[in-house]
């Protein structure tokens, strides 16, 4: 077959098949009449829950830059041992692995200026952008974000706002380009790298005093829906992958405690700040931990290795 | 062959145009929602969608207690009042901007990490017979380390 007619017919049945779904609702229908009574459908619920799963969802898992700045705030010490070297940059061929490693990488980023460790930051920086051109993200880490990192290399507020653009043009880019899959694979790698490094921070001789164990009993809160933005996205080969791997990490989690009682919101007129006041419970044995920090560590090294 | 050209190009022409639309909304969200986030840092993450009125979009994210939040949601000015309530997991409304005039900037705070669900609606202009407006709603998350 000619290889032009080939794609001109590729093309025109999809445009068939889009040109149906907009237009298939009107065509043979009547309008009804006024007076004539409509009838409603009997299985009106599944129609209702149609139109809810037809509603735009967005499943926000915290962004690599909030992850590392979750760390630091616990009063973790910084280990460069933790992070992927960048000397691996080259052995990521596939568009799975480059997408678990542009995660990767943007979260060893953050890591690593939140740090002020301003070597490792350009090196990263350099990787992640490495990851980025592999898979075809035009204009989300150019030369310009590099050389400003470069030259506010003290500045943390320039370098934070430089490490969050970046993110953003590379997830906005698999968004706007139809490619829901792989932005979802990236934030997937960056969220089990914050994970990963969390718990290899935390020592078990600290473990009921590390104000980590908090912050990694409070991932527990994000795993669903982690799992729903993997759903959104099944049948794509990396998130059918990925969803497996995960549920082996629900599993553990599910063996957390995590109660919260009612959350009353509270107006401060100075600050004009909301606090949202509630009471939390919540338990992780030593056990549990380990078992977690091992799995996340399998997880971790199946994207990096 | 002539029929086949005028298809592809049309079809072309649509991709282009949703293609096109998912730029402009990413360029509104820069220009338009990143400033509200003000002395907060973007988190990074980018959630904007083309809403028609009446639209309504859900978002579930976890905030975490040591962190102060700016929750920036700002609809394109050919839309009317978009509207935004913050509710917990047992579905009680914690916040809504229509009480504040539909204010596109909300701070808080967290005592325990939560999960929250931000419901967006795009009002409606009540124009019977007319097509409905749509534009771009950003969503975009500023945080601090709290004080």
């Amino acid at each position: 077959m000619n290889k032009n007619y080939g794609i001109s017919s590729l093309v025109m049945m999809v445009f068939i098949l889009v040109f149906s779904i907009v237009t298939g609702c009107k065509s043979g229908t009547k309008a009804p009449k006024e007076d004539e009574e409509v009838k409603l459908p009997e299985n009106i619920s599944e129609i209702k829950e149609d139109i809810d799963q037809a509603k735009k969802i967005f499943n926000a898992l915290p962004s690599p830059l909030e992850s590392a700045q979750l760390i630091k705030s616990a009063g973790a010490e910084f280990d460069g041992k933790l992070l992927n070297p960048v000397s691996k940059v080259n052995s990521y061929v596939t568009n799975k692995a480059m997408a678990l490693n542009l995660g990767v990488y943007t979260c060893d980023l953050s890591f690593a200026s939140l740090y002020e460790q301003t070597q490792l930051l350009i090196d990263y920086m350099n990787a992640a952008k490495k990851m980025a051109d592999g898979l075809g993200i035009l204009e989300a880490i150019e030369q310009e974000h590099i050389d400003r990192l470069e030259e506010n290399i003290n500045n943390s507020e320039v370098i934070m706002e430089v490490v969050s653009q970046t993110f953003m043009n590379s997830n906005s880019y698999l968004e706007d380009n139809d490619q829901p899959a792989t932005a979802a694979t990236v934030l997937v790698g960056g969220w089990i790298e914050g994970l990963y490094i969390s718990t290899q921070l935390v020592e078990l001789d600290d473990f009921n005093s590390n104000k980590l164990v908090g912050r990694i009993i409070d991932q527990k809160l994000s795993i669903d829906i982690l799992i729903d933005l993997l759903k959104r996205n099944q049948g794509n080969p990396f998130v059918d992958e990925l969803t497996g791997q995960v549920q082996k990490l629900k599993a553990v989690f599910d063996k957390i405690t995590l109660t919260t009682g009612a959350v009353r919101p509270e107006y401060d007129q100075a600050s004009n700040t909301t606090i949202l006041k509630s009471e939390v419970k919540s338990d992780m044995t030593k056990e549990t931990f380990l078992e977690l920090k091992n799995v996340v560590a399998e997880i971790r090294n199946s994207f990096v290795n | 062959m002539r029929l086949f050209k005028t298809i592809s190009v049309t079809a072309l022409l649509f991709f282009s145009l949703s293609i096109s639309a998912g730029a402009q909304c990413k360029a509104f969200a820069k220009k338009e929602c990143l400033p509200q986030l003000q002395n907060y840092t973007h988190d990074g993450n980018y959630h904007a969608a083309v809403l028609v009125e009446g639209e309504e979009a859900e978002l579930y994210k976890t905030f975490y207690s040591d962190m102060e939040y700016r929750v920036a949601i700002v609809g394109e000015d050919k839309l009317p009042d978009v509207e935004f309530m913050v509710l917990d997991v047992n579905k009680n409304v914690l916040y809504s901007n229509k009480d504040k005039d539909y204010a596109s900037t909300w701070d808080f705070k967290l005592q325990s990490s939560q999960q929250l669900k931000i419901v967006v609606k795009v009002s409606s202009f009540n124009r019977p017979g007319e097509t409905p407006a749509s534009g771009c709603v950003a969503i975009m998350f500023g945080f601090k380390m709290k004080k």
